[in-house]
């Protein structure tokens, strides 16, 4: 099994290292976020042992959700084995002493940096975001004031100026990741930056999706089975990432790839950006012959 | 049969005023702000508000435009459906659909009214998206139609605002108000800081779009000769009040009060 139970627990920390105060308030601003879908909530956010940036509202989220039988993975870009993964991880296996994981349909709790698993996910599963900029009408309204009447009335004319623009420019949408969408035909809300490669994964997800900013202390959620669609144009439809190229490893040609130079020369080399669907698939292959 | 009964619906809208303003006043200080300001706008008519720096001219635009709340009294605008609409009843949600798709505002500062971190083409076509337009081609289309229309070359239509000059801004401000087919315009000093060249072009610009789209426009300039080119009406404000008001031509020949005597001789005749 994969599963883990490695590292000894610290001492002199609370279960999930968060008070349990804490945890009440967020479990609380969660209950308004999952009853509101795609409503940004205001919640105390805490100082944790690591910068800002670096996943800190995805890990209060993780801190106040996780309980004793939870299996907990945690994924960064798709990876299991990259830093702010590995660390992350370690960090709860310490403060909560929780069984880790790196397969997707093992985990009860993935909390993850800019990605969703390829191996889709199942009723029961929490994916936890970790969100640097939760408001997806900031980068043309700068006033929150201003932002928060625009939600409230469903004043979102502005989102599609940003595709025309994209449009208007390189002649398709090029908003390639944190694509803004609107979830439940109410709230505009952005997805974290995700790839829209993964925008689709969203809509009707039998998983809770639950979004958390440190820096801006706000929170927000998907309920599973929920309506979440991708803003588009009439005669510009939304449309996901394609690659000419397959994974150089698993040979999968529906994943989300990434690009590697592997040399001095600029050889280039595509492969799975999840590591743990990689995995499978190529040892579901050679299960095969 | 159909005619004859259209006819007098028709004239009927031209007799009936747009807006309705009863006793406005927002007051800052003693007569510093607007006080008891009381008129009637009709379709297709252009009132141009007149009076020196700090007379309460861009207060009143303000209250008129939904931007402020009056201390006292009521604006009632006239939509297109029939209904007298109360804007300070109204919800906000009601105000500010009303702003961006009944009315436009043009304001004294392109930079204030335009967005100045998108295309000429997404300024325009803003207000089209904002009521639900979903087709680029559409939206592309519009743009174009517009800068020919205020008389920019087309080929900008992907450029900044800020790569314009000041006229160009304002022109653009003005297409992108025009372009949802508004019945009211607010104009705030709109050829103010234009060097009096592109003053006259933009003037002559203004008087034709408001005739042929038949606008109703409220206009706030303290320039006198832009006043007796654009407006049908006058109102002069001094001190917060509504000194003098009449037809362009009767006020600015035959001045009655004593400011507006003023006001029309210090202006020096060419």
């Amino acid at each position: 099994m994969s599963l883990q139970h490695s590292v000894a627990q610290a001492q002199g920390y609370n279960f999930a290292y968060l008070d349990e105060q804490t945890k009440r308030m967020i479990r609380r601003a969660l209950l308004k976020a999952v009853a509101i879908p795609g409503y940004q909530v205001p919640f105390g956010g805490r100082e944790m042992p690591l910068p800002y940036g670096w996943g800190t509202g995805g890990m209060q989220l993780t801190a106040a959700i996780l309980g004793h039988d939870d299996v907990l993975k945690v994924i960064d870009q798709g990876a299991d084995d990259t830093t702010n993964a590995v660390s992350i991880r370690r960090f709860f296996a310490r403060t909560a002493n929780v069984a880790t994981t790196t397969r997707t349909p093992e985990a009860t709790v993935i909390q993850t940096r800019h990605r969703i698993p390829e191996t889709p996910l199942s009723h029961g599963q929490i994916m936890v975001y970790q969100v640097p900029i939760p408001e997806p009408l900031r980068f043309i309204e700068p006033s929150e004031n201003e932002t928060r009447t625009m939600h409230a009335l469903g004043d979102y004319g502005v989102m599609h100026v940003k595709l025309y623009e994209d449009i208007a420019t390189f002649g398709h949408i090029a908003t390639a990741y944190a694509y803004p969408v609107t979830v439940d035909d109410h709230y505009v809300m952005d997805p974290s930056p995700i790839p829209k490669f993964d925008n689709p994964k969203l809509d009707m997800s039998p998983a809770l999706m639950l979004f958390g900013a440190g820096r801006e202390k706000r929170l927000y959620a998907v309920p599973p089975y929920t309506k979440v669609e991708s803003l588009d144009f009439e005669d510009h439809p939304f449309a996901i990432q394609r690659w000419e190229q397959r994974c150089a490893l698993c040979g999968s040609g529906d994943s989300f790839l990434d690009e590697l130079i592997v040399d001095d020369r600029g050889t280039k080399r595509f492969v799975c950006s999840d590591t743990d669907y990689c995995t499978q698939h190529l040892s579901e292959q050679e299960a095969g012959q | 049969m159909n005619a004859v009964q259209q006819v007098p619906q028709a004239l009927l809208d031209l007799d009936t005023p747009l807006l309705q303003v009863r006793g406005l006043t927002r007051l800052y200080g003693p007569d510093k702000g607007c006080q008891d300001v009381d008129f009637e706008l009709y379709p297709g008519e252009v009132l141009g508000i007149v009076g020196e720096s700090g007379s309460g001219k861009s207060t009143l635009l303000s209250l008129l435009s939904g931007r402020c709340v009056p201390d006292r009294g009521g604006v009632s605008y006239r939509t297109t459906e029939g209904d007298w609409l109360d804007l300070y009843s109204a919800s906000e949600a009601a105000r500010r659909t009303l702003l961006r798709t009944e009315w436009g505002f043009v304001e004294q500062n392109p930079r204030d009214g335009l967005r100045m971190g998108v295309s000429a083409g997404a300024n325009i076509g803003e207000r089209l998206m904002a009521q639900g337009s979903r087709h680029y081609g559409q939206l592309r289309q519009a743009g174009l139609d517009w800068l020919q229309q205020v008389e920019i070359d087309a080929a900008r239509i992907d450029d900044l605002p800020r790569t314009f000059s000041g006229g160009m801004q304002q022109r653009l401000q003005i297409a992108r108000n025009l372009v949802s087919g508004p019945r009211l315009v607010f104009m705030d000093e709109p050829t103010g800081g234009l060097d009096v060249s592109v003053q006259a072009r933009l003037l002559d610009l203004l008087r034709g779009l408001v005739r042929e789209l038949n606008l109703a426009v409220v206009i706030v300039t303290h320039d006198l000769a832009v006043a007796r080119l654009l407006a049908d009406r006058l109102m002069v404000m001094r001190r917060s009040r509504v000194v003098e008001a009449g037809l362009t031509d009767q006020l600015l020949d035959d001045p009655q009060h004593p400011y507006t005597q003023l006001l029309v001789s210090s202006v020096l005749q060419p």
